[in-house]
């Protein structure tokens, strides 16, 4: 099991993000850099984490979706390699079109930072197999643009192929039909605002992500 | 050749920062505003034979995001 992390100039939560794939893998990620050409050789899994890539410039995300490594990680991504794309990952995902929709400024306009509770929607995906569908599980949110906006044709298409992945169930940003998390058609890339990497641990306050790298690295095993 | 891009929310999509500045607007007094889209200006400073496919192209690939925006484009 070979798993990476994409890092941008700006990106936070690599190391978090890194410290679950260990957790779960019993091996250290390889930590990639924006400017590489390539994954390394038989990279099974790849996430994109959480932070302000680029300072947000221009968009949340949209500088890193084009930069050199976002080509392999889209190439791989269409070989069906898993993509976790959490909080300005999702964003990254979305700018570079490998997930339907666009994240907006919050409608409250406010930084969002608390633990949320999410419905699972759909736990068929190799990133939610291990929970329940209708569950409701605990994750930590911290965004600024993480209102999810796509036309209503698009919407009415993700909610029919089951691809909204997980719904908050209070209302927190304004997202359309409150999508917190979305599949693209394969299944194999989510993009979802809140960080299960938060979530994998006691002493995190709840240990509700771990089954999501439980479910998605263990598929692989 | 100095080229305008003019980058503006579609209709339809909710707006948040065109809100807040209009009850901002509305907070310092000034009552007959009825809508605010805030919107994104940039210049960009081109060779003069720069096309209009290749100006179209940096607008849809990157300086747009056309999920939710539209751009307009003025050169001299």
């Amino acid at each position: 099991m070979k798993t990476a992390v994409i890092v941008f100039p700006g990106s936070n939560c690599d190391r978090d993000m890194a410290v679950a794939l260990e957790q779960v893998t019993g091996k250290a990620p390889a930590m990639v850099w924006h400017r590489e050409t390539a994954l390394p050789d038989r990279t099974d899994f790849i996430a994109l984490p959480g932070g302000f890539s680029y300072g947000d410039y221009l968009r949340s995300g949209a500088m890193a979706a084009r930069s050199p490594i976002l080509r392999a990680v889209s190439d791989a991504a269409g070989r069906g390699v898993p993509v976790l794309g959490v909080c300005n990952g999702f964003q990254v995902l979305t700018e570079a079109q490998l997930l339907p929709g666009a994240l907006m400024r919050n409608a409250g306009l406010n930084f969002v930072c608390r633990t949320v509770p999410l419905t699972v929607e759909n736990s068929q995906s190799l990133f939610t197999a291990s929970y329940n569908a209708g569950e409701t599980i605990d994750i930590p949110v911290a965004h600024h643009d993480g209102n999810y906006f796509a036309d209503a044709e698009t919407l009415d298409r993700i909610e029919g192929e089951g691809r909204v992945a997980f719904r908050y169930a209070d209302g927190v940003n304004g997202s359309a039909r409150d999508i917190a998390g979305v599949l693209n058609d394969a299944g194999n890339v989510l993009g979802m605002m809140p960080h299960p990497e938060r979530a994998i641990d006691r002493a995190h306050g709840g240990t509700d992500g771990l089954r999501l790298f439980e479910a998605a690295l263990g598929v692989l095993a | 050749m100095k080229v305008n891009v003019y980058v503006t929310l579609k209709p339809g999509v909710l707006d948040p920062q065109g809100k807040a500045i209009h009850h901002a607007l509305e907070g310092l007094g000034f009552g007959g505003v009825s809508d605010v889209r805030a919107g994104r200006f940039i210049e960009l400073d081109v060779a003069d034979d720069t096309s209009d496919a290749d100006l179209d192209a940096m607008c849809a690939k990157l300086l747009a995001n056309t999920v939710i925006e539209n751009y307009r484009i003025e050169r001299p």
